[in-house]
């Protein structure tokens, strides 16, 4: 039995452009998925979706996104908002606008864990202490007095993911949360989510559009294009045999670090071009019914 | 050492403790007025009419600033005018700030048709001309305090909420906010506990020029005798007063004016030094 489930999802700017097309994917406990495609394919928008932070602009057609065998889409708003708060966090792609600037690290940590959980101070001042130990934050006393502006951007990436695990959740949503960075913090910082992620068994929706780093998180794999999901794999048959030839094409994109020599290899437009035509065969279907 | 974020801090404390010096010492004038006025303001005196200020000759001592037309002293006038000026630019400032900053957080934030309704609101608001609109205002209502800080809450609550609304919309798309909501985070919650922080320097820097123009707004309207009854000095009374003997005896004019010129600058340069000590980043 899967954690996170979703069917079926559509979701469309309001009045127009789908943005997904009937997405299904699941995500089993202590499982980690990634969600890549070029951008624009709507891999942010799956987990804004789950998450109940879609842009007020968008709004969900048909489907439905089953978080612990509870429909997030037939609770109400309130419930909605509960259940989603007492088991998801987000590790958002963008450190520098992630904490508040107004306020100090300590209680952007904590007040969520006393506010909405009813922790006692006490217990979320000693859970911030222990979890910018785990993430590796020297001298966490000054770090938790201090405001989000004196910070460097991997510090606040770490503060971030911290506060991510700070009330256990079983399911984070990682948006691209290391495109943001440097490519020597970049490692690190994916060093550490792996890390967490396993130690405390929390499952993963990993957004990002880098392939590289699909093979060193994940287990599963949902590729997109245009709102679709065009493959479901798991990841080490993904770059064994990728089987819809945009996978291939997409994996065949990628750099080769070792023979600098041979180029780049964008997705060659054939490829666009079948995959546009399966997207506007499955939208002719999609408006039969 | 100095660096340049040095500089730009002491710079700011200056423009702080300046303006603040005169806005405290005019406070406690206005407390104070009646022990502290050298004379009566209403007292005339036809005898003593027209004396000019303490440098110049054939000044009188005890007329500090000299007298207008009347013999009524001018620096007692000044004085009890600051009371006004002062009760204007706060209550009419808090409550203008109050209501625009409140509605303007509301359309920022929660967007829709909130939005469409207030920004819509704010639109047509702002299509009337604002002094028109406020003498006609006074005439409706009276003449009186209430009536002046009526028109101002009523006139200027736009000005806050067209600037906070575009404000809050800002902070709104930042993924800080994101995160709060989906920590389980109400939508009221997640406005006053994450974007109010983050648009209070802006409210702040707003509420001190509003108080300014409240200043200004009051002066304008016992200028053409809409404010309180003539008999109370104002500012904009004596400036009103003072222009029919311009010629004769220049200092009725030009002392309330010079008030009324600092009160104002320094209302506007309070709000830039507290928005450099609110904002934590500038801090």
């Amino acid at each position: 039995m899967s954690y996170l489930s979703i069917r079926n999802l559509s979701v469309r700017l309001k009045g127009g452009l789908p943005l997904l097309r009937r997405v299904s994917l699941d995500v089993a406990a202590g499982e980690v998925r990634g969600l890549v495609g070029e951008s624009g394919a709507g891999k942010s928008m799956i987990g804004k979706a789950v998450l109940g932070i879609l842009p007020p602009a968008a709004e969900i057609t048909e489907g439905e996104i089953l978080l612990d065998g509870a429909d997030l889409l037939r609770l109400s708003p309130a419930e909605r908002r509960r259940h989603i708060g007492a088991t998801c966090a987000l590790i958002p792609q963008d450190p520098l606008t992630a904490l508040n600037p107004s306020h100090r690290i300590g209680p952007q940590i904590t007040d969520r864990l006393v506010d909405i959980l009813g922790w006692t101070r006490a217990d979320a001042d000693a859970r911030a202490r222990a979890l910018l130990a785990e993430v590796q934050i020297p001298e966490p006393d000054r770090v938790l007095r201090a405001y989000p502006h004196e910070l460097s951007g991997g510090m606040r990436q770490r503060i971030l993911i911290a506060s991510a695990f700070a009330a256990e959740p079983k399911l984070i949503v990682a948006d691209e949360p290391t495109t943001a960075l440097d490519v020597t913090v970049q490692k690190q910082i994916l060093k550490l989510i792996a890390g967490m992620q396993a130690r405390h068994g929390t499952a993963l929706l990993f957004v990002t559009h880098d392939l590289g780093v699909v093979s060193k998180v994940c287990q599963q794999l949902s590729v997109l294009y245009s709102g679709m999901v065009v493959e479901d794999t798991p990841v080490r048959d993904f770059f064994a045999t990728p089987r819809h030839p945009y996978s291939a094409a997409l994996l065949a994109a990628t750099p080769k670090y070792t023979d600098p020599s041979a180029g780049l290899n964008p997705v060659p437009d054939a490829v666009i071009e079948a995959v546009r035509a399966e997207v506007a065969a499955f939208d002719r279907r999609a408006a039969h019914g | 050492m100095l660096d340049g974020r040095s500089m730009i801090r002491r710079r700011a404390g200056a423009r702080l403790w300046l303006s603040a010096l005169w806005l405290g010492l005019l406070c406690l004038a206005a407390i104070l007025a009646p022990w502290i006025a050298p004379k009566d303001p209403l007292a005339q005196d036809l005898f003593l009419g027209r004396l000019p200020p303490f440098w110049i000759s054939g000044s009188e001592p005890g007329y500090f600033l000299g007298t207008d037309s009347l013999g009524r002293d001018v620096l007692s006038r000044i004085i009890h005018g600051a009371r006004v000026a002062l009760l204007v630019a706060l209550v009419a400032g808090t409550i203008t700030c109050v209501v625009g900053a409140t509605l303007g957080l509301l359309a920022g934030f929660l967007r829709g048709w909130v939005d469409m309704v207030i920004s819509r609101f704010i639109d047509i608001w702002m299509a009337f001309p604002p002094v028109l609109f406020s003498i006609l205002l006074i005439a409706v209502l009276g003449p009186g305090l209430i009536s002046i800080i009526i028109a101002i809450v009523v006139i200027d609550w736009t000005r806050f909420a067209r600037v906070v609304r575009a404000e809050a919309m800002a902070q709104g798309a930042m993924d800080y906010v994101a995160s709060a909501r989906v920590a389980g985070r109400g939508r009221l919650g997640t406005m006053v506990r994450e974007i109010l922080p983050n648009v209070l320097p802006t409210i702040v820097v707003l509420l001190t020029l509003e108080m300014g123009i409240a200043v200004i707004v009051e002066a304008i309207l016992s200028f053409v005798n809409l404010s309180i009854s003539t008999d109370d000095p104002t500012w904009g009374g004596m400036i009103a007063e003072g222009r029919t003997s311009i010629h004769q005896a220049w200092w009725v004019l030009v002392f309330p004016l010079i008030t009324l010129f600092l009160t104002v600058l320094s209302f506007s340069q309070l709000g830039e030094g507290l928005k450099d000590r609110f904002d934590p980043v500038l801090r």
